[in-house]
């Protein structure tokens, strides 16, 4: 099984619930040691796609390997090499750390001094030590992260499944818990992440598969989806509504992507390429057609724009 | 990383099912952890069945009448018996809910874990806890001055009537646990089980209800396992001539957690089964 050059094989998955396609030809494939990043609105099916490879659901259709064994036909060998962290901190609230780790440890098969010298290696790699043995209820939202984390962690899996790890977390623990998946990944295990930002996405995946209405509809480096939907971004904010069209039509002229109006904000966004020549050339053609701006500003693409490029309609409209 | 011991895959069915048994285990001591580090949960579960006692033994026992005559709180305190053993059913099916509900239950089924160990040791811990509940509640029955009068084994045989009705209502439980969407949905399918357990010969004998109800509150599967325990007691209890299921109340607490059982264990095994569909 070691000569299987992918830790996660998805063929062709899925899934049904009643008159809803949450996977409709799911495909995917992660090569060992890397970090993939599972990029999409809500309702796209990250989570279902998560919960099939984590063997929790059963897929209508298709096939996926996880650690080179099937997750339906050998779901066990699977459960023992995988981790899984959801969206919600998966931990008893009335054990304290270190007994929510033994626990896991038990029901990983480990024997009892090793399911506790286990927990208490885990607890120190994630900063947890002082708070062994207080209840996990009494945790802050990033340390119940780390915790869920840690019980993801009890066997080394080889596969780690990270369904929206950051998700209701502030800046702060969020970069407590990109840290603790950069070491985990260093160490030479293969990620899945699903999440709904892209600088998450771009910060620990190497590779991004960006998913809508059941299936993979791009997938790449962050740097090529990037380059794919035309780099960084233009902001033209007016004072008031009058010269909108007008911006818009220079904008269409000057970059080469279509610009977006939004009209209760006075404010034009255009794709561009090289963002100090683009944004020379914009801030003369405006200076010459004598039009004042209230602000202009390059900037990354947000996961809307990327994902509206990519399907021709914004996110809200899948989430609905 | 430091050495990690390989974990031993289960193959032969011996290895599977000692196993089974670890882990089912490992899943009710977590949660008898939950009753030692939070004993108020205990305190609460008592205080409710405990003033029950004084409020029908004390302020509406001087007004209750047992048919063919005889001590009301030797009547009524099989009936608290009962009555506490199916409330125990509250705490079964919270407890599965809210694990559902918070992602538990899936991370369990993330784990090699054996398949059965969740519901299994649920059931674990809910009877090691009724078993503490009733035994509490025997030690105030003393106090207020019931007593079993056919000596022993017969006082066992009534505990183990009652713990079957527990056992049973473990299974309903969980598999209401499992159907329920969530922690808000259990209060309100909860709300009928107190006034259930009144429509019942818990508390007055039935022959002195309207005809309907009285039929009604004979057929509750309640009423069998309080007959049963007060003849197995030796408890005053309603002179014979009642209908077929009051003269067969033996073999009725035995009927009816086996028809429970038999019904909703196999149920809650699917229902657990189709989490993954």
């Amino acid at each position: 099984m070691s000569g299987t050059p992918h830790a996660v094989l998805a063929e062709g998955l899925r899934k049904t619930y009643g008159p809803t396609r949450a996977l409709d030809g799911f495909d995917l494939a992660v090569p060992e040691g890397t970090v993939c990043g599972l990029l999409g609105p809500n309702g796209a099916g990250k989570t279902t796609a998560v919960r099939i490879l984590a063997t929790l659901l059963r897929a209508d259709g298709g096939r996926a390997t996880v650690a080179g064994f099937d997750v339906t036909r050998q779901a066990e060998q699977v459960r023992y090499r995988i981790g899984l962290t959801g969206q919600y901190a998966a931990v008893d609230d009335a054990l304290t750390g270190v007994q929510n780790l033994q626990m896991f440890g038990r029901l990983f098969h480990l024997s009892k001094a090793a399911a506790r010298a286990r927990a208490e290696e885990l607890l120190d790699r994630f900063g947890l030590t002082g708070a062994a043995h207080r209840k996990a209820g009494t945790y802050s939202g990033g340390m119940k992260r780390r915790l869920d984390l840690a019980a993801g962690l009890v066997l080394a899996p080889r596969v780690l499944f990270l369904d929206e790890p950051t998700t209701g977390l502030d800046p702060r623990n969020r970069n407590e818990v990109w840290s603790v998946v950069r070491s985990l990944v260093a160490g030479g295990t293969t990620v899945l992440l699903t999440t709904q930002y892209l600088d998450e996405a771009d910060q620990l995946a190497d590779r991004i598969a960006v998913m809508d209405a059941g299936r993979v509809i791009a997938e790449g480096t962050p740097a090529e989806l990037k380059a794919r939907i035309g780099g960084d971004q233009v902001d033209v904010v007016l004072r008031d509504a009058t010269h909108l069209s007008e911006v818009a039509a220079l904008l269409s002229r000057v970059t080469d992507g279509t610009p977006e109006t939004d009209e209760d904000g006075f404010r034009v966004s255009a794709p561009v390429t090289g963002r100090a020549a683009a944004l020379t050339g914009i801030l003369r053609a405006l200076d010459t057609a004598g039009i004042e701006v209230e602000d202009v500003a390059v900037r990354r693409p947000t996961l809307d724009e990327v994902f509206l490029r990519l399907t021709g309609r914004p996110t809200d409209e899948v989430t609905a | 990383m430091s050495t990690l011991p390989a974990p031993v895959i289960p193959t032969t069915p011996a290895a599977r099912f000692r196993y089974a048994v670890a882990d089912g285990w490992v899943v009710a001591r977590r949660y008898l952890t939950h009753w030692v580090q939070e004993p108020g949960r205990i305190v609460a579960g008592l205080v409710f069945p405990g003033m029950m006692v004084l409020l029908f033994g004390y302020v509406f026992g001087s007004a209750m009448q047992v048919p063919g005559g005889g001590n009301y709180r030797e009547f009524l305190m099989p009936g608290l018996f009962a009555m506490t053993m199916a409330m125990g059913i509250a705490v079964t099916v919270t407890a599965v809910v809210s694990d559902t509900s918070r992602g538990i239950t899936d991370r369990f089924r993330s784990l090699p874990m054996a398949r059965s160990a969740v519901v299994t040791g649920r059931s674990i811990a809910d009877m090691v806890n009724s078993l503490l509940d009733l035994v509490v509640l025997l030690l105030c029955g003393l106090l207020v001055g019931w007593q079993w009068h056919n000596g022993p084994g017969s006082a066992l045989a009534a505990v183990g009537l009652l713990l079957l009705l527990r056992f049973a209502l473990v299974w309903v439980g969980i598999y209401l646990g499992l159907i329920l969407p969530s922690p808000e949905a259990v209060t309100v399918v909860l709300a009928p089980v107190y006034p259930l357990t009144m429509i019942a010969n818990t508390f007055v004998s039935p022959q002195q209800m309207p005809s309907w109800l009285g039929t009604l509150a004979e057929w509750n599967p309640l009423s069998a396992t309080v007959t049963a325990t007060r003849e197995l007691f030796g408890n005053a209890g309603p002179a014979a001539g009642g209908s077929w299921v009051a003269e067969n109340a033996m073999l009725m607490a035995v009927v009816w957690p086996a028809v429970l059982i038999a019904v909703f264990l196999p149920l809650s095994v699917r229902r657990y089964r189709r989490l993954s569909h």
